[in-house]
């Protein structure tokens, strides 16, 4: 479904070039879920970024890579703007402050020119698990919660196939990430969707993944089946001290851990 | 028994249409306002003014152009309730009558400035590269201008008068609000709503339209009810220099220089219309002030 | 003295005046600290913040803070003047806050901060200062004390800037330090390095942590001890190593609810709020 060869992203030029993503290249099935798991400056939200063809004008991107048999040019067609979709990590920055749900929703079924706008916007609502009277309330007098739920709804609205999710649950609190995660697995399985995640959390990816690829610097230190993940067992070094760390504060492991450098 | 209706559907748990979220934002914005009583007296003074000036015709005694030489210079008293000028017209009533022109140049450099200024910062700054620096180095001709030596020299082409007067103080005050159309626009455009909007396919002019104007809206509005009382001034400055509203027209500007030779004797004749513009800038200032709490508290003091 | 509890909190209110009514954050918490690792776990709301701000008198203004006894080290917080509690934050009790980049003033060095930090609290020379600086900095376990102390916080990176933080703490000697979210903008290697480094300082110095946070695996692996807050009040108070026998439904709900690196879990368990989990309780214990 999703396949990219050696793509490479610089921000920048000459001197100040910054190399944020070195020679990526991975593939993903249709509807399976794919993690791309890393730290801060990995380059796992670049390659997101990149895929969905929103760094066109802040970096040079070069690669090959194809959605659907589509091969992807510099500007994307409003196909592949109705096939992928993408939800992001703040819920207070996702949605403009002046917009109401319902214009929210409706937005890119007009831009697309679907029929039965408003069926759909209250269809999509619906399937989040919100009920009508949310169509004309602004985004801050919701949750944040719920605010997750409407750009997951937004994502819905274009029946799209594939779903780019950018750390969707970091800024939430415990319980309310586990009725979002809870929903986006239910949504996926009944759309058939294929989803690509980016987290910083292991155990996200542990629950929400079939495979998954670790970043470092930009670059892929390994791709792993979820199984893997779940034994905690890799043969990359940096990989197997993310796994640690990810189980909690151990102050004998914590001395043996090593600095991956620049 | 309608209005309470109306205040129910204005705070109504939930919104059922567009239009009523919007009604309801307006009103919750309104209520902030209210809170604030030096806004409070800003806004009765707009009002006021734009009060006086649709009520001219039948609040004035005289149409204030008359000439009535055997009554000059009255100091102020019962008959002449602000005295009368050098040509014997009521005061009161040319300041009444002057209202509206405050208003005309007021209102019609507005709909200039807005629109362009807008126009221009909020392309600016959502495309960036060499379309903002061509218009930012525009814009910064235009700021460099000061705005009388401007207006004289279109004034020196155009021929006097206060339509021109309007079109000069327009093209020197359009850029700041360029500047901060701008500066909201570099803001926002890497905020995750517009990477949304993109992501879903939306148009650059979509975007600009119905996700980046909106937002630079009340900035733009804020700064405009500032400046009033500086392009009001400017304007009483063109008509001191006799460059725009042109006598018997009675703009407050104009009453102050033909005025002003008699400020010793007869102080009332050029100071009534100065204290008309002090208040009337004093009115705007406060209602901008007013404004910019409730849009975003967290500017200034 | 080693054994008297240095922090002692008993029903401790904050209740904040807002247009819309009386927003009660902290509704009756009580505790006490000693030389241990005290964790306060809750989601946002819960009124975690609130308490570690009540302590030091930091509130933000419109709130109004009440309690039975606010105390430490005898000293009686909740009417202490300002001359006392200006002496007792960092020099008693110190805190540390979530973002170095906003908690570090970003047009002083380094350097110059800790050793401000230091001489507020004590009487020596620039030049005892200076020492004094360079030796926190070398406990933080940061590796050329002197090319740090001399840049600014812009020029470090967000596990230096936090360690920075950690310094500046505690070079005052403090007894107690309450730490609210310190890890949570750091990646999570540098999380655990942060955390050893305070843990060793406090261990060393024999100090109390209140250590503030929403991650509650952290918490159960880092503190000795945990309170659970929910809706300003403490929902359970258990030791560390006991957190899976946890009683509480709030508790059971939280800790189900969480996805596991084993990937054990078909779909998360959602936690059910219940109404009666807001209600005022009487003391717990």
């Amino acid at each position: 479904m999703i396949d990219i060869q050696g793509l490479d992203v610089v921000f920048g030029h000459g001197h100040k070039a910054f190399h944020a993503v070195r020679n990526v290249s991975l593939a993903v099935e249709k509807g399976q879920s794919f993690g791309l798991v890393g730290e801060s400056g990995s380059g796992k939200t670049t390659v997101l970024r990149a895929l969905a063809g929103l760094l066109d004008r802040v970096a040079t991107v070069s690669g090959v890579m194809t959605v659907a048999g589509e091969t992807l040019q510099q500007q994307r067609s409003q196909a592949f703007r109705r096939r992928v979709q993408m939800v992001f990590q703040d819920p207070y920055g996702s949605l403009h402050p002046r917009h109401t749900v319902d214009t929210i929703l409706s937005e890119p079924a007009r831009v697309h020119r679907l029929d039965r706008i408003e069926e759909r916007v209250v269809a999509a609502l619906e399937e989040v698990g919100l009920n009508a009277s949310f169509r004309f309330r602004y985004p801050h007098q919701i949750s944040g919660g719920q605010r997750q739920r409407v750009s997951v709804a937004r994502a819905l609205i274009t029946d799209p196939d594939i779903v780019l999710l950018d750390e969707p649950t970091s800024a939430l609190d415990v319980s309310v990430q586990a009725e979002v995660l809870n929903l986006l697995m239910r949504l996926k399985r009944e759309h058939g969707l294929t989803y690509v995640l980016v987290s910083h959390n292991l155990a996200v990816v542990a629950h929400v993944c079939e495979a998954l690829s670790v970043m470092q610097n930009g670059e892929i230190v390994e791709t792993m089946g979820v199984q893997q993940l779940r034994e905690h067992s890799s043969s990359m070094p940096y990989t197997q001290q993310l796994m640690t760390a990810s189980l909690g504060y151990d102050r004998g492991a914590i001395d043996a851990f090593e600095e991956f450098g620049q | 028994m309608t209005t309470l209706t109306v205040r129910d559907w204005l705070l109504a748990e939930v919104p059922h249409s567009k239009t009523q979220a919007r009604c309801q934002r307006i009103f919750i914005s309104w209520l902030a306002f209210k809170r604030n009583p030096v806004a409070m007296i800003g806004l009765l003074i707009i009002i006021s003014l734009i009060a006086v000036a649709l009520l001219a015709p039948w609040i004035t005694a005289s149409d204030a152009l008359e000439l009535d030489l055997a009554n000059r210079l009255q100091p102020p008293g019962s008959e002449h309730w602000l005295g009368t000028d050098e040509l014997g017209r009521d005061i009161l009533d040319r300041i009444i009558w002057g209202s509206r022109i405050t208003l005309y140049i007021v209102g019609l450099v507005s709909i200039i400035v807005v629109p362009i200024g807008l126009v221009i910062g909020i392309v600016a700054g959502y495309i960036g590269g060499w379309v903002d620096t061509f218009l930012m180095r525009l814009t910064d001709i235009f700021l460099a201008f000061p705005r009388l030596i401007l207006a004289m020299a279109l004034v020196a082409a155009l021929g006097p008068g206060l339509e021109n007067a309007v079109l000069a103080i327009a093209l020197t005050t359009w850029s700041p609000f360029a500047r901060i159309a701008r500066a909201e626009a570099l803001t926002i455009r890497n905020s995750d709503f517009i990477l949304a909007a993109r992501m879903q396919g939306v148009s650059t002019a979509g975007i600009l339209s119905r996700h980046v104007a909106p937002l630079c809206m009340s900035s733009v509005i804020v700064r405009l009810t500032l400046d009033m009382a500086g392009i009001i001034l400017t304007a009483a400055g063109l008509g001191f220099l006799g460059l725009g509203a042109q006598p018997p027209t009675p703009e407050w500007g104009a009453m102050i220089s033909l005025g002003r030779q008699y400020l010793i004797d007869q102080w009332w004749v050029p100071t009534m219309p100065g204290i008309a513009i002090l208040v009337v800038s004093l009115g705007f200032n406060l209602l901008g002030d007013g404004l910019r709490d409730v849009f975003d508290p967290k500017s200034g003091g | 003295m080693s054994d008297s509890p240095l922090l002692r909190v008993e029903d401790l209110h904050v209740t904040y005046n807002t247009p819309t009514g009386l927003v009660q954050a902290v509704k009756g918490v009580s505790f006490e600290l000693g030389r241990e690792k005290l964790g306060i776990v809750g989601e946002s709301g819960s009124g975690k913040s609130q308490t570690g701000r009540a302590i030091l008198g930091l509130t933000a203004p419109g709130g109004e803070v009440r309690a039975r006894r606010l105390e430490f080290e005898g000293t009686d917080l909740l009417h202490a003047d300002n001359r006392t509690m200006r002496r007792i934050r960092g020099g008693g009790i110190s805190m540390i806050m979530q973002d170095p980049k906003y908690s570090l003033n970003p047009v002083m060095t380094v350097g110059k901060q800790i050793e401000e930090a230091f001489l507020i609290h004590s009487n020596d020379s620039k030049r005892e200062a200076y020492r004094r600086t360079l030796e926190m900095l070398r406990a933080v376990k940061i590796r050329e004390p002197e090319r740090v102390y001399r840049a600014y916080p812009h020029e470090v990176s967000g596990g230096m800037g936090q360690r920075i933080m950690i310094a500046m703490m505690m070079i005052p000697e403090p007894s107690i330090i309450i730490a609210d979210e310190p890890t949570s903008a750091l990646d999570v290697t540098v999380q655990l390095q942060v955390l050893a480094v305070l843990d060793d300082m406090i261990s060393e110095r024999g100090m109390g942590l209140i250590f503030i946070s929403h991650d509650l695996n952290l918490i159960a692996s880092f503190c000795d001890r945990i309170l659970i807050m929910y809706g300003g009040q403490v929902m359970e108070e258990c030791n560390a190593a006991e957190l899976e026998q946890a009683q509480h439904p709030y508790t059971r709900g939280l800790l189900d609810c969480l996805p596991r690196l084993d990937g054990s879990q078909h779909e998360l368990s959602v936690l059910r709020r219940d109404p009666a989990w807001l209600e005022t309780r009487g003391e717990t214990s």
